[in-house]
């Protein structure tokens, strides 16, 4: 509920809000319902905590991100610094979910030999986006890393760049565009339509759904679970009567919510670390 | 100021589209990604690597080394059995030899005492030969003057009656016999 509070900072109406926490100590702003606020796109857009209006300017969203970045790397180096033959529980859980990367996903899609040479770096994408991803449900920080688009942004050019190098080292300038643009076994008079449809599909709308499905999906579980619990306090604190009674069915919707963007957050990097081999893979097979 | 703030509220207003990332988003994700990547790709990952690569190495030591081990103790088993068979082999032979020496022991000691038993046998037929012989010879040597003393005592006698005659011939002849009797004691 802090996102909301903050969120609905941006807002003028959350003037009257500060006003009254003002009047009413923590509690009372804690408790307190100034009509129902729906959430909006400036959730998206919190205030600058550091560098307001420079290119250095920093957001509670960023400090998710760092905050994010920091205790995954720290969560990792606790498990690794202790890495055993015989491995504890942490390592157990960490030795698992290494092992679905490389072979519920890199492994279903390319051979051994190839999965061994991209794994580090998928592995680490997968770690990255679950962090980012889990930082939308966690209490107090309450907004995914990558709900801003930037970050899927960043991530999708990453792994665009590391395809078509990839592509080229393999088979050449020529030889990759030719296979990506010109696919084999087919009837000359198509490729006036294929190769337009192939160019955008490989130079733009890889990277773009890439990023684009990420940040859309964490954008949307956040609006979901603010707008259930900025309900459910309005229905708790400002209605009465048979409304009031409302706020359980949205307090009950916010908590499904809120297990749904467990499992999304867990979902989205699985789909993102899948889609990302699939193209590694196009690029660097022989045939598609 | 207010134109300052209208101009700030429309500049944010105008960045406001979701789709388009503000440049502190690009940077400061740019930062936190890179820094993730490297700290995952150089540090954290290959650690970890190491170790499950120990781990693999040691797993597939040991199936090597149970393989081996297992190969060694067949081929002991093997060995083991070769020579229990073997020593088998030899005991029954073993067996056999000294089944064939005792019939042989038995079969020799068989003739040897029936040989024996012919010797004795064969000895004795000897002694009573020689024996009869030298009785043989003794009575020729004797029945002479023997018949030489029964005529003188017929002759000396007077010859009445058949009676007196019969005994006369009966003493001689327990004489006689008594006599001989003597002689195989002395000899006896």
């Amino acid at each position: 509920m802090a996102n909301l509070a903050l969120g609905a900072a941006t807002t003028a109406a959350s003037e009257l809000a500060s006003d009254d926490s003002s009047s009413n100590g923590f509690f009372g702003w804690l408790f307190s319902s100034n009509g129902f606020h729906p959430p909006s796109v400036s959730e998206f857009y919190p205030p600058a905590l550091l560098f307001e209006g420079t290119i250095f300017e920093f957001n509670r969203i960023e400090l998710a991100r760092v905050i994010a970045a920091v205790v995954l790397m720290l969560l990792v180096w606790l498990v690794v610094r202790k890495a055993k033959l015989v491995p504890g529980r942490g390592q157990g859980v960490f030795e698992m979910m290494l092992d679905f990367v490389r072979v519920q996903i890199v492994e279903q899609i390319m051979d051994k030999e190839n999965a061994k040479r991209f794994l580090p770096f998928l592995t680490t994408l997968f770690f990255a986006i679950l962090a980012f991803n889990i930082t939308g449900v966690i209490p107090f920080i309450n907004m995914a890393g990558t709900s801003l688009i930037g970050l899927p942004i960043v991530m999708a050019i990453w792994v665009y760049f590391l395809y078509l190098g990839v592509g080229v080292k393999t088979h050449g300038l020529g030889g990759y565009l030719k296979l990506s643009l010109f696919p084999a076994g087919v009837p000359k008079g198509i490729y006036l339509l294929l190769t337009p449809i192939e160019f955008l599909q490989v130079f733009i709308l890889r990277p773009a759904t890439l990023a684009l499905r990420l940040a859309a999906n964490m954008m949307a579980g956040h609006l979901l679970l603010v707008l259930c619990f900025a309900a459910t306090q309005y229905f708790f604190f400002e209605a009465s009567g048979a409304m009031k009674a409302m706020s359980t069915v949205t307090f009950a919707a916010g908590f499904a919510f809120t297990l749904f963007e467990i499992f999304v957050a867990a979902l989205q990097a699985y789909v993102f670390v899948m889609l990302s081999s699939v193209y590694i893979n196009m690029a660097i097979e022989e045939e598609h | 100021m207010t134109l300052l703030s209208q101009a700030v509220i429309a500049a944010e207003e105008s960045s406001q589209n979701p789709l388009v990332p503000a440049p502190y988003d690009i940077l400061w994700s740019t930062i936190i990604f890179v820094i993730i990547v490297v700290v995952f790709m150089k540090f954290l990952l290959p650690k970890m690597q190491k170790v499950l690569d120990e781990r693999a190495e040691l797993i597939e030591g040991g199936l090597k080394k149970a393989e081996e081990a297992q190969a060694e103790a067949a081929a002991a088993l093997e060995e083991y059995t070769a020579q229990l068979t073997e020593a088998r082999a030899e005991a029954a032979r073993i067996r056999e030899d000294a089944r064939s020496e005792a019939s042989d022991i038995v079969s020799e000691s068989h003739s040897k005492a029936s040989d024996d038993a012919k010797r004795i046998v064969e000895t004795a037929h000897k002694q009573v030969a020689a024996e009869r012989q030298q009785a043989l010879v003794s009575l020729r040597s004797e029945v002479g003057s023997l018949a030489t003393e029964l005529a003188s005592r017929i002759v000396g006698e007077s010859l009445a009656d058949d009676a007196r005659q019969q005994r006369l011939i009966d003493s001689f002849l327990n004489d006689l016999e008594s006599q001989v009797d003597n002689k195989q004691k002395a000899e006896g």
